[in-house]
């Protein structure tokens, strides 16, 4: 039983410092001053801040793009790699491992230097041939954060729709096959059905990545400030209990996000065994 | 001519699946492209270049960036020790925890309790370590121990503070993967084993702990490397003084642009990492082999 002590110690140890951020967002005082009574003042002052409620509107734009796109490119690059072998298939397999493995610092300055390189050509090019006096310019913002971010994303899902596509029944698409369904027909009906849970999976993890990632979007963001970057920068000028506030408003959005992806996977995973249950 | 009806019947949906199987790989594969191959080789070449007067880059070719590597010795000194024990620490600290959760945890709340473990990984890691800077800062233990009769203790700011932050961080990270293996694991071995009259300590050398290895060496990898590229933790708990590659990288691309020094730290960086993993990596599997064949 001094196993079960133990446990009960190490999860004191995870939440007791989640439980006081969560404790000193309700405070009336400030933090320094210790707990001096419940109060919603923080919460207030954080709806009012439009700074921060700028950086969590990008952050949202941001993460919500990245998984899209990760999920559709992912997905689409698991299906194919099924049937592709030898030296296309190492070269995928390679790309999708060093995506993930590579620092995400690493992976942030690279994209700084290229980009900027890249834009200052590409500008000075369009400054050369453009007829009027303020020729566009490229620059850094939202688009080069969500390219940066695409790429750790999209390497996840593949991963993930790959291992799902492993651990899938065989058997009912050659029985789809046999019984006349057209590829199309069959994957809309059989394949992607099997392989939604891991799509799913993969949506949202790339989004909680996205959306909490700081140390890339530090880097390629530009002027630009995501939620992350806002609280860092925030924390740097002196903590306030803004942030225990803030803090535990991105806690509860990212559990209800647990919790939702909890129920559709078992919502799946029920209606499958309902099927075979009937079949 | 029946036979070249058939042939060409069964050639004609083979092409036009590979060119499907194109299509779908191409948007993936332009991505890895522009945004991982582009950009690192510019970063190579960017690293036998020299720091232009302004800041910033100036082509040339030079390995002087390389051989200055050592002004930045304290930055690597302090990953290659932080990083691995950090990673020791959560594994001796996560061990028992998955080990509870696979065999000894009653299994109604088995699911729960794994749950619990998994939630403070899915809240933002930011704010967790910001926690913890309120926590080990002079009004959290340090005033706490004064009050007790301890004064003058400082937490924040030294490497200690780092390597709590690091277990705090990445402790849900390594019992996942070893929860996972133990549970595999068939406890009619153990029970083998103790009818045979193995002491429960011989139990766990010569059984247990061999056949989590496969989930301890994930745990141990994912945390080494997510480490190695830290920056927020000596950032926010080191406050400066205990600094990683990652800071190093930080000031100077952001504070001294110095984008050719930068660049050839990244690169040092990327290959003391994969060096280090392919290391273990070797280490392990010997030592799994000879684990095997005593079986």
């Amino acid at each position: 039983m001094f196993l079960r002590g133990y446990s009960y110690f190490v999860y004191l140890f995870l939440y007791l410092p989640i439980a006081l951020i969560v404790l000193f967002s309700f405070n009336s005082g400030s933090n320094a001053a210790g707990f001096q009574g419940f109060s919603l003042h923080w919460y207030g002052k954080v709806l009012d801040n439009s700074l921060m409620l700028d950086a969590l509107q990008n952050s949202a734009i941001v993460a919500s793009t990245t998984a899209t796109l990760a999920t559709l490119m992912g997905t689409m690059a698991a299906i194919a790699l099924q049937r592709v072998h030898g030296l296309p298939r190492m070269i995928f397999d390679a790309l999708t491992y060093i995506s993930i493995m590579v620092p995400g610092i690493v992976i942030g300055i690279a994209t700084l230097i290229a980009l900027v390189t890249t834009f200052g050509a590409i500008n000075s090019f369009l400054a050369q041939i453009w007829p009027g006096d303020t020729p566009p310019r490229l620059s850094l913002g939202y688009g080069s954060i969500i390219a940066a971010h695409t790429l750790f994303a999209m390497a996840l899902v593949i991963v993930i729709v790959r291992a799902r596509i492993a651990g899938m029944d065989r058997s009912l698409i050659e029985a789809s096959m046999d019984l006349y369904a057209d590829p199309w027909g069959t994957f809309r009906q059989v394949t992607l059905p099997q392989l939604l849970p891991g799509i799913v999976a993969g949506f949202l993890l790339s989004f909680t990545f996205s959306f909490d990632d700081f140390v890339i979007a530090f880097f390629v963001a530009g002027s630009k400030n995501t939620l992350p970057i806002y609280v860092f920068s925030s924390i740097r000028r002196g903590v306030t209990p803004e942030i225990n506030a803030i803090g535990t408003m991105v806690m509860v959005f990212s559990l209800s996000l647990l919790v939702i992806a909890q129920l559709f996977l078992r919502r799946s995973r029920q209606s499958k065994a309902g099927k075979s249950a009937t079949a | 001519m029946t036979m070249a009806v058939a042939t060409e019947a069964a050639m004609k949906p083979e092409k036009k699946r590979w060119g499907w199987t194109a299509l779908l790989l191409a948007p993936s594969g332009f991505w890895f492209f522009m945004l991982l191959l582009l950009p690192l080789a510019v970063v190579i070449v960017y690293s036998v270049g020299v720091r232009a007067p302004t800041g910033g880059y100036q082509a040339a070719f030079t390995f002087d960036n390389y051989l200055n590597l050592p002004a930045r010795w304290a930055a690597f000194r302090n990953t290659l020790v932080l990083a691995p024990s950090g990673t020791l620490i959560c594994l001796i600290i996560g061990y028992p925890l998955a080990y509870y959760l696979a065999v000894k945890s009653n299994p109604r709340s088995r699911l729960l309790l794994l749950i619990l473990v998994i939630v403070p990984f899915w809240t933002s890691f930011l704010i967790r370590t910001y926690a913890w800077m309120f926590i080990l800062g002079s009004r959290g233990i340090p005033a706490l121990l004064e009050w007790l009769g301890i004064p003058d203790v400082r937490l924040i700011n030294t490497p200690l503070a780092v390597l709590i932050g690091i277990v705090y961080g990445y402790l849900p990270l390594i019992v996942f993967p070893i929860y996972v293996s133990l549970e595999k694991l068939d406890k009619r071995l153990l029970e083998a084993s103790a009818d045979l009259g193995g002491s429960p300590f011989g139990t766990f050398r010569q059984i247990t702990f061999p056949l989590s290895a496969p989930g301890v060496i994930t745990g141990c990898m994912l945390v080494f490397i997510l480490l190695m590229g830290e920056y927020l933790i000596p950032q926010m708990l080191g406050g400066g003084k205990v600094f990683f590659i990652g800071n190093a990288l930080v000031d100077l691309f952001l504070q001294s642009l110095n984008w050719p020094f930068g660049c050839a730290c990244a690169m040092a960086l990327v290959v003391v990492m994969v060096v280090t993993v392919s290391l273990y990596l070797r280490a392990t599997r010997q030592l799994q082999g000879r684990d095997v064949s005593l079986m």
